[in-house]
């Protein structure tokens, strides 16, 4: 059952559940910050609309910039008006920023500490028919493995929106990761949330004996976990949904709890199983607590044009496979 | 290259106004896509591949063949109408842009369809992967000429002025770029996103020759494409000044059709609008 604890959406599986795109909760999330402090600014580089920076750039007009399709100039710019006092959020799609401009930003940001904080949107398959060249599958891989690089990929467009403003408050950089197609909100204004720090969202209800499986979760596809683990439940196994929001830090008291108590894991993200968040998971189980486990996610491969919940069907990240995994994972036990 | 004559002419606009048609029919199906650009290049494109280039539709992996790079990927719709008329591929696989297993990706990749030579999408890396493949002619001494197609927006990307550094100082006659300068991107009219003028004194000065051209003008595109070819001194640009959503009133000039979704009936009356222009020329040769 959801973790009543939460204050999670109680309406989350209804069919009339509310969807919005995480991106959504950036263009709340930067407003808010704006209204904030006025140190904040926002770069777009000719994606203001689908970025969602649009509604900062009319009610700050002069703390907004268009740089131009021009992604490797905006993270340097941004780099020297983040040593200069002020707070610049970036945003393009996740391929081209935080990917075409690594470099640029592992050196002028991150290697310089400058308090940038980089929105890569249009991440994972689900961005759909435009096809590979515009979904991001290695962005988390990319920026978690850069020294002084916070991570965050939030669930929903709440989530989306305090993550943001959690950034601008966080001294340093920030990659923050978004996607671009309609999801369930899953939490609400009261559920918790604090970087790196992960939340139980799903926990076995009364009746179903001890968790068997951890399932660890980032993004929209959180829900995709909750649905498994709702699916999982009408065969009496129970297990534990673990909303890791923050790659990194990655929050391994919580990780390390949570597989002790069910012995085996499976790790879930719209990203290749190479260096995301089934990664960062299994580095820190080799090192305190190996156990069994499973990853749900891109099998080294490029995605193509379709639509989200076809290609998410076909690259084995549906509910089904989820669920798939899980009792592949209790078998190995 | 055989001279244009007047029935040539004739077969052009009535093939560039068949790609409109495609296009139009093409995303509105799909659902997304790109439309104004694929639009504004639709004369050039049936040009090109109609008139200017050496190819053989049968054998897209003939060596001598003239390479086509299309930089601007957005633009694929009308690339993809194009090669299914020249024969590349049945144009009937034109209905699956965009859907899933479909070879007509969102963006074109390389390997996934006949006839195309690179993937593009993002943008700003065609000049110089172009560059490489001329580079590759200049190596084997083959006489096939490299031609990129690419945009204006396109010109805020840093990789295009460093290729376009490399190119002149290089010399590399056989390699030809068309921009496409419709004036228009995502956020706006390209001289308020990021003023590009003067453009062609830019090249000049990267030491290119320049020429600047209407279009929409078969008789325009091809003399450029034949001057670029007997240019041997330097690479050619030619400044294709086009009008984005060509065809179709209600997209012409309005940068939101760059990509937009068709509402109820304005993918009829776009077809409706580009039919009567395509019974004009039809007339004449019923
Ligand atoms: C590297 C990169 N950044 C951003 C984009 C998103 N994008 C797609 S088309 C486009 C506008 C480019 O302008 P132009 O090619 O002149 O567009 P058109 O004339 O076809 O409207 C942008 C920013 C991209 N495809 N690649
Ligand atoms: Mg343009």
């Amino acid at each position: 059952m959801l973790n009543p604890a939460l204050h999670l959406n109680p309406k989350l599986f209804d069919a009339d559940a509310e969807q919005r795109p995480t991106r959504d909760g950036y263009g709340d999330g930067l407003v808010a910050a704006g209204d904030a402090d006025q140190n904040v600014v926002a770069l777009c580089a000719d994606l203001t609309e689908s970025t969602r920076t649009e509604a900062f750039a009319k009610k700050f007009p002069g703390r907004f910039f268009e740089l131009g399709v021009a992604e490797q100039n905006m993270a340097t710019v941004a780099a020297g008006l983040g040593i200069s006092g002020k707070i610049p959020f970036i945003a393009s799609y996740a391929t081209f920023s935080p990917g075409r401009n690594w470099e640029q930003i592992r050196t002028t940001i991150a290697y310089n500490d400058s308090n940038v904080k980089i929105a890569g949107h249009h991440a994972g398959i689900s961005v759909g028919p435009d096809g590979a060249t515009h979904q991001a599958t290695e962005d988390i891989a990319i920026m978690r493995t850069m020294p002084n690089m916070k991570v965050f990929v939030p669930c929903d467009a709440i989530e989306a929106r305090k993550a943001t403003e959690a950034a601008a408050h966080i001294w340093g950089p920030v990659y923050l990761r978004f996607q671009r197609e309609k999801t369930p909100v899953m939490t609400t204004t009261e559920t918790p949330y604090a970087p790196g720090k992960a939340e139980i969202f799903w926990i076995p209800s009364a009746g179903i004996k001890k968790p068997e499986v951890s399932i660890i979760v980032c993004g929209a596809i959180t829900y995709n976990a909750l649905a498994a683990a709702r699916e999982l439940e009408k065969e009496k196994i129970g297990v534990i949904v673990l909303n890791c929001h923050t790659i990194k830090p990655l929050d391994e008291r919580k990780i390390i709890e949570c597989v002790k108590k069910t012995g085996a894991v499976v790790t879930v993200e719209e990203h290749q199983i190479a260096g995301g968040l089934g990664g960062a998971v299994a580095e820190t189980l080799a090192k305190y607590h190996p156990v069994p486990m499973e990853f749900v996610g891109m099998r080294d491969g490029f995605g193509e044009s379709g639509q989200p919940a076809q290609l998410l069907e076909k690259y084995n990240m549906d509910v089904k496979s989820i669920v798939i995994a899980v009792k592949k994972a209790i078998k190995r036990k | 290259m055989e001279p244009l004559t007047e029935k040539k002419l004739k077969s052009l606009e009535f093939m560039a106004n068949r790609l409109r048609e495609d296009v139009i029919a093409m995303v509105s199906r799909a659902g997304s896509g790109h439309i104004a650009g694929p639009l504004g290049m639709a004369d050039v494109f049936a040009a090109f591949y109609f008139h200017i280039l050496k190819h053989d539709p049968k054998h897209p992996a003939w060596p001598e063949r003239d390479r086509l790079i299309l930089s601007n990927g957005h633009i694929c719709p009308v690339q993809y109408a194009v090669l299914a008329h020249a024969g590349y591929f049945p144009v009937e696989e034109l209905r699956t842009l965009r859907r899933l297993g479909t070879r007509l990706q969102g963006h074109p990749h390389r390997g996934a369809l006949p006839g195309i030579e690179t993937t593009s999408g993002p943008l700003g890396s065609g000049i110089a992967q172009s560059i490489g493949i001329a580079l590759a002619a200049k190596l084997d001494a083959k006489k096939w000429q490299t031609y990129c197609l690419t945009s204006d927006g396109e010109h805020e990307e840093g990789n295009t002025w460093e290729a376009v550094m490399f190119a002149g100082k290089n010399r590399l006659n056989n390699l030809t770029v068309v921009i496409d300068r419709n004036n228009i991107q995502i956020d706006g009219f390209t001289e308020n996103v990021m003023p590009l003028e003067p453009l062609r004194e830019k090249y000049e000065s990267f030491n290119w020759h320049v020429l600047e051209i209407d279009g929409h003008s078969f008789e325009q595109i091809i003399a450029a494409a034949a001057e670029a070819r007997a240019i041997y001194e330097k690479p050619t640009a030619i400044i294709a000044h086009t009008i984005a959503g060509k065809g179709v009133d209600f997209m012409e000039k309005d940068y939101l059709w760059h990509s937009k979704t068709f509402k109820p009936g304005e993918a009829e009356h776009a077809l409706k609008e580009l039919r009567t222009l395509g019974g004009k020329i039809k007339s004449e040769h019923e």
